[in-house]
């Protein structure tokens, strides 16, 4: 008994050791919930496709270090967002604002869309029409053979 | 013939934005900062900690800044650069120590040479930021009013410096 409770406690003594590394997030839980909602939204600009809230970069912990200040002084999301849009541009964003520059970003892929589907129509004409061509086409001793294959089907048992 | 011309159209144009995309840089990205005012800064400096180095003392002047740190192997790349730029004496380069350790800094540029002729320590990097700096080293060419004139971003080459930001440095300097 004695050793199945040390033996236990051996066990244990690797997750006391991970509880005591584990720093706390921060004291405050709204501005941790804050911090990552807004994150997520957030492009880290060193590990550039992972989101602020992924990324282990320095910059990306100086990063949202500043959002946290700025949530706790209060700042809107808007407000926070141009902050970052100001200093690294529209690039920061994972959903970049449609404007002249990035007009062909949003549009493109409804345009190609378009193109593809009025490729699809073209093509299905095209190909109704070429197999509406050659059952005009067939001939006078063709439907007669055509006939007599029928009836042979038909006689076999 | 003809139904061959439609895919090949298509394939030609997909390697031209292929070929295109090889040559771009994923890294360089544009900074909203050029043509706006270099964000104030005063902070201790690095050789004397009690003096203080102001972004306002250097007005009426054009400067580089020159974003750099001792753990960052692109600056010492781009070291040699600095040091014959410095040597020229055409235009002064204000160095900021960016996210690094006094001591370290210190013995770096004993090492390397100092090309500086003040440098600014940035410990927190909160500077940094406001410059938008993403990856040392970053290179600014402010100008007379204090705008940002143009940014280099990565190690300084000898054919950028000739190229593009000595002419550049040699215009705001006339103005």
């Amino acid at each position: 008994m004695r050793w199945l409770l040390l033996i236990i406690l051996l066990i244990l003594i690797p997750s006391f050791a991970v509880a005591e590394e584990a720093r706390p997030l921060a004291e405050n839980p709204q501005v941790e919930a804050r911090l990552k909602t807004l994150a997520v939204e957030l492009r880290c600009l060193v590990c550039q496709n992972q989101t602020l809230a992924d990324s282990n970069a320095p910059l990306a912990e100086d990063l949202r270090r500043e959002v946290r200040e700025m949530i706790a002084k209060d700042m809107s999301d808007r407000e926070i967002i141009d902050f970052l849009v100001a200093r690294y541009g529209d690039f920061v964003l994972y959903r970049p604002p449609l404007k002249t520059t990035t007009t062909l970003l949003w549009v493109g892929p409804f345009l190609l869309l378009g193109a593809g589907a009025a490729g699809l129509v073209i093509a299905l004409r095209r190909r109704q029409k070429k197999l509406g061509d050659t059952t005009m086409t067939l001939s006078e001793a063709e439907h007669k053979r055509v006939a007599q294959l029928l009836s042979e089907g038909v006689n076999r048992p | 013939m003809s139904r061959f011309l439609l895919p090949l159209g298509i394939f030609i144009v997909v390697v031209g934005f292929l070929a295109v995309g090889l040559t771009l840089n994923p890294r360089e990205l544009p900074s909203p900062l050029v043509g706006k005012a270099a964000p104030d800064f005063s902070l201790p400096q690095l050789h004397d900690p009690t003096k203080v180095i102001s972004s306002n003392d250097l007005k009426g002047k054009v400067w580089l800044l020159n974003f750099w740190a001792s753990w960052c192997g692109g600056c010492k790349d781009e070291h040699p650069v600095l040091n014959h730029l410095a040597q020229s004496g055409e235009v002064p380069i204000y160095g900021m120590d960016y996210k690094d350790q006094r001591n370290e800094a210190l013995a770096w540029l004993k090492e390397w040479g100092n090309p500086y002729s003040v440098v600014a320590v940035d410990e927190p990097g909160r500077v940094g930021i406001n410059y938008g700096v993403y990856g040392v080293p970053e290179t600014y060419v402010i100008d007379k009013q204090g705008i940002i004139r143009y940014k280099q971003i990565g190690p300084l080459r000898e054919d950028i410096l000739q190229e593009k930001i000595l002419p550049l440095v040699r215009e705001l300097q006339s103005q």
